[in-house]
């Protein structure tokens, strides 16, 4: 132990790697409700270089390694299920490169979203990238591995859709580019080669750490604003999200219910984005999307709430804190989703079993979903607030989470970022030869299992 | 079980409060001078919790992590949650816990016990207090102002300076004020804010005492932190008001007591925590400064709320638990001011002028960036 330490010290420098309780006891844990597991060691590499010498050093001593960004999944994807080395890479946080005609960023795998939205405001306001609506702490690498989705997703897909290029440490310690980057020096597309990015992506880190990372970059207009539709009855959902995506003319489309305050009970929110370089523009498209769903107005099923500034503006925030403000309904420090991809017409059910499961464990639930691509697919989270200082509120809280993980896999969904063991229900129902395909994958590119173990692992 | 002890878990540890309303960079000191998790404010209320709830047990580097926080106020200022007016207060209370018990770390109670025995943090002999104050005169009843030094401004060569500019400007402007000198104490802004509530409470008790026996009205510290503590946590008694020196002085400009000729500079300001964040005043300093002919006030990145602490609060401009690399929070801030191409970085708080000065030795720039209380440029600008 000692010997390692001093090793790991020796790569990153002394006040860069802990053994301590205090860190061993933060980093065991995320703000879900997945069991906690301690490291043996908390490390802060800077560079590619000192990742590569950690892994060669982890690989040959067969240590797992579980690489953390923001911690934010919020289904224990960091925790360390089987100790070893808890790899923090926050300390790798440097944009390295702009490309403003081809539209893509290069950057660290630390660089937080809050970083990165920053940056580009400051120093290239014509660009913008699809922020998720996570604490600005979480890191773009780490959202993109989880296959995330921000504001852009519903114009141009999952997060990960948008990567350009990736640099990996393999575990076993190879240095390797992925994409353009690898040809020659421009970070501009995974095609036209072999798309090897997917040996990287939705694996939690299970097939190597990326270090650095390309991702598209998209036109920042000047203006943004946002309609809210209302309906009651969730039947309508699929039908206005067909309608709206059919105009093209939106940028974000989410969806939202809670049953509080009582009021907005029943009441079902479709948050449609728009944005424009000038009024007219916002006009138009304000138009084009009040007559896709004239049809649900005329009929009285449907229809625009009035917004307010002060309720837009957090609305438009990006990231925006109501998200993270969910963990505070209960005073009690914490809130978890089970959060599915769905077909889009799959929403209705989805829906109906999350009202279900709330009536049955008796506790309270927030709905948020998000589309994806021209309606090709949605998020739908099954969301709950718990008391991190209520014990028996945490147990019925994860039998909730385990029975939407159920039910999103029985209306067809999968579950998103799935903790450990819904990985397993995803794993048991899947395919025999892909989960061949991916038992071979692991075993070529992670010979001696050290990669987060116990993330994608078949029996 | 104390209140915080019932609250604290409804931290979801996000870490919005690592940053600025913008995100440019981390903006929680400690959190940027160690990059662990557990140095972050959300890190730092778990640990907490997690010593009440008995899962870790104390350690002296659970004590550093609790006691490395320079209660800068930024976390209250960034957390969305509807608790963020309480967080600094959790950690306040948590090392009250802990000096209560006897588990403060030994640099925190040397610092504690000399402010007990000799009314410093040093532990300085009290006669020495007054030793720079020599033709100041001192406070007696009827005079409009008592000047409130504090400790920084009373032992440190810098904290020194800017007291006696502001002292000769009063001077000349022939406004009536005094000084205690050797009979001053310390405010106790940092002891409680370390947690040291008894201490606090004597020091509040006999201050007030002092100044009810002088009659005094109207309090003009040189120090933010006295500031604060003089107007937010001392016991409420008669009509006795409290200024910081940047108000007073800015009355003056605006009342053309102080009459300022050209000074041509390139000046950048740091906002002080328990100035800005705590007590609101942004404007007033840049007011100051803007008045004075040939000043350009650059602005850095960060400032006003979103203001980088130097990581001097809570002590640590003498605990330095903060120190020790070239993250420590004041060499950060140096070379932001720095990179606005100023060439006096202008504070209005001893503590932050001890932090950065050194800082700016530090960063090798001396010669290239230096650091002036306000009044010591009105001063300059007044001759
Ligand atoms: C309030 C709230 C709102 C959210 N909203 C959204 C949202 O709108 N959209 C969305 O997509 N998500 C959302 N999330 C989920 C999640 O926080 C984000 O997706 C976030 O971007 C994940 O990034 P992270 O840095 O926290 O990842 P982490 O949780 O640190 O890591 C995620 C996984 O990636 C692996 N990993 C991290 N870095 C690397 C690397 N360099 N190489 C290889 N593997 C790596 C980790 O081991 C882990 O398995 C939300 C979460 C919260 C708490
Ligand atoms: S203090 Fe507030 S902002 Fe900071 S981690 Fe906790 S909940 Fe989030
Ligand atoms: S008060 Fe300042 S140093 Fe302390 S936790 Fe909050 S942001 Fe960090």
């Amino acid at each position: 132990m000692i010997r390692i330490h001093k090793s790991l010290a020796e790569i990153v420098g002394e006040q860069y790697v802990s053994n301590r309780k205090e860190e061993l006891y933060i980093y065991s844990q995320d703000p879900g409700m997945m069991e906690p597991h301690e490291p043996d060691y908390v490390v802060m590499p800077k560079t590619a270089e000192e990742v590569q010498k950690i892994v060669k050093l982890a690989n040959e001593e067969k240590i797992p390694i579980v690489p953390v960004g923001g911690s934010l999944s919020l289904s224990g994807l960091i925790i360390p299920h089987r100790g070893g080395i808890a790899l923090d890479l926050k300390r790798m946080d440097r944009v390295l490169e702009v490309n403003e005609k081809s539209r893509y960023v290069v950057l660290e795998a630390g660089v937080t979203t809050g970083k990165l939205k920053a940056y580009l405001e400051r120093n290239h306001p014509s660009l913008r990238f699809s922020i998720p609506d996570a604490p600005p702490s979480a890191t773009v690498v780490g959202n993109i591995v989880i296959h995330g989705q921000g504001r852009l997703t519903q114009q141009y897909g999952f997060n990960s859709g948008m990567v350009t290029g990736l640099e990996v440490v393999l575990p076993t310690g190879e240095v390797c580019k992925i994409g353009s980057c690898s040809v020659g020096p421009y970070w501009f597309s995974v095609a036209p080669l072999p798309y090897l990015a997917g040996l990287f992506l939705g694996w939690f880190g299970t097939t190597g750490i990326i270090t650095k990372l390309g991702l598209s970059l998209y036109p920042r207009k000047k203006m943004r604003d946002i309609e809210m539709f209302l309906v009651e009855d969730p039947n309508l959902v699929p039908d206005v999200i067909h309608r709206v995506t059919h105009t093209e003319m939106t940028e974000d489309i989410f969806i939202g219910a809670q049953p509080y305050p009582p009021v907005f009970k029943d009441i079902i929110m479709i948050g449609i984005c728009i944005t424009g370089d000038s009024e007219e523009e916002l006009e138009f498209k304000r138009r084009m999307i009040w007559d896709a769903v004239r049809t649900h107005i005329d009929s009285r099923e449907g229809g625009f709430m009035m917004l307010t500034p002060d309720i837009k503006l957090p609305l438009l925030e990006m990231p925006t804190t109501g998200t993270t403000r969910f963990a505070d309904v209960m005073k009690g420090g914490g809130f978890e989703y089970c959060g599915p991809i769905i077909p889009v017409e799959k929403f209705p059910e989805a829906f109906k079993r999350l009202l279900e499961l709330s009536s049955k464990y008796g506790i309270t639930y927030g709905m948020t979903g998000r589309v994806i691509g021209r309606s090709h697919c949605m998020m739908f989270a099954f969301g709950y607030p718990f008391n991190r200082a209520d014990p028996d509120n945490i147990e019925t809280t994860k039998k909730a989470l385990h029975d939407s993980n159920v039910a999103s896999l029985d209306i067809g969904g999968v579950p998103w970022k799935p903790e450990v063991p819904a990985q397993k229900m995803v794993m048991e129902r899947m395919d025999k030869n892909t989960l061949e395909l991916m038992k071979r994958i692991k075993k070529l590119l992670d010979p001696n299992g050290i990669m987060n173990p116990g993330n994608w692992e078949a029996e | 079980m104390q209140a915080y002890a019932k609250q604290i878990h409804r931290c979801f540890r996000c870490g919005y409060c690592k940053f600025p309303s913008d995100f440019t960079d981390f903006n929680c000191p400690s959190y940027s001078r160690f990059r662990l998790e557990t140095y972050s404010t959300g890190g730092r209320l778990w640990l907490i919790w997690a010593w009440l709830k008995k899962e870790i047990e104390w350690s002296e580097h659970f004590a550093e992590i609790v006691f490395s926080c320079a209660t800068c106020r930024n976390c209250v200022e960034q957390c969305p949650m509807g608790f963020s007016d309480d967080i600094v207060d959790w950690i306040v209370s948590a090392r009250s816990d802990m000096v209560e018990k006897g588990l403060a770390l030994p640099h925190i109670r040397d610092f504690l016990n000399n402010i007990s025995k000799h009314g410093n943090p040093w532990g300085t002999a009290r006669s020495k207090r007054d030793a720079w104050a020599e033709g100041i005169r001192r406070y007696k009843p009827g005079d409009e102002y008592f000047l409130y030094v504090g400790c920084v401004g009373s032992y440190e060569e810098r904290g020194q300076r800017m007291a006696r500019s502001f002292a000769e400007l009063l001077d000349a402007a022939e406004v009536s004020f005094g000084i205690l000198g050797a009979e001053e104490d310390c405010d106790g802004n940092e002891a409680y804010m370390l947690g040291e509530m008894g201490l606090f409470q004597e020091l509040a008790k006999k201050n007030v005492q002092k100044f009810k026996e002088l009659e005094v009205k109207k309090v003009v510290t040189l120090s933010p932190h006295a500031y604060n503590s003089m107007k937010n946590k001392y016991p409420r008694f008669g009509d006795f008001e409290v200024f910081h020196y940047t108000q007073l002085l800015s009355e003056m400009i605006q009342q053309g007591k102080i009459e300022l000729s050209e000074l041509k500079a390139k000046v950048t300001y740091h906002d002080p925590c328990f100035l800005g964040r705590y007590n609101g005043i942004y404007d007033i300093p840049r007011e100051i400064l803007k008045s004075i002919p040939g000043i350009k006030l650059t602005e850095m990145e960060r400032t006003k709320e979103n203001s980088f602490c130097c990581g001097g609060g809570s002590g640590n401009f003498v605990t330095d638990l903060l120190g020790g690399s070239e993250e420590n929070p004041s060499r950060i801030r140096v070379r932001e001011a720095h990179e606005t191409g100023a060439e006096i970085l202008v504070v209005a708080c001893p503590s932050c002028m001890m932090m950065l000065d050194d800082a700016v030795k530090d960063e090798g720039l001396e010669g290239e960036l230096s650091v002036k209380g306000i009044a010591e440029l009105v001063k300059e600008s007044s001759k």
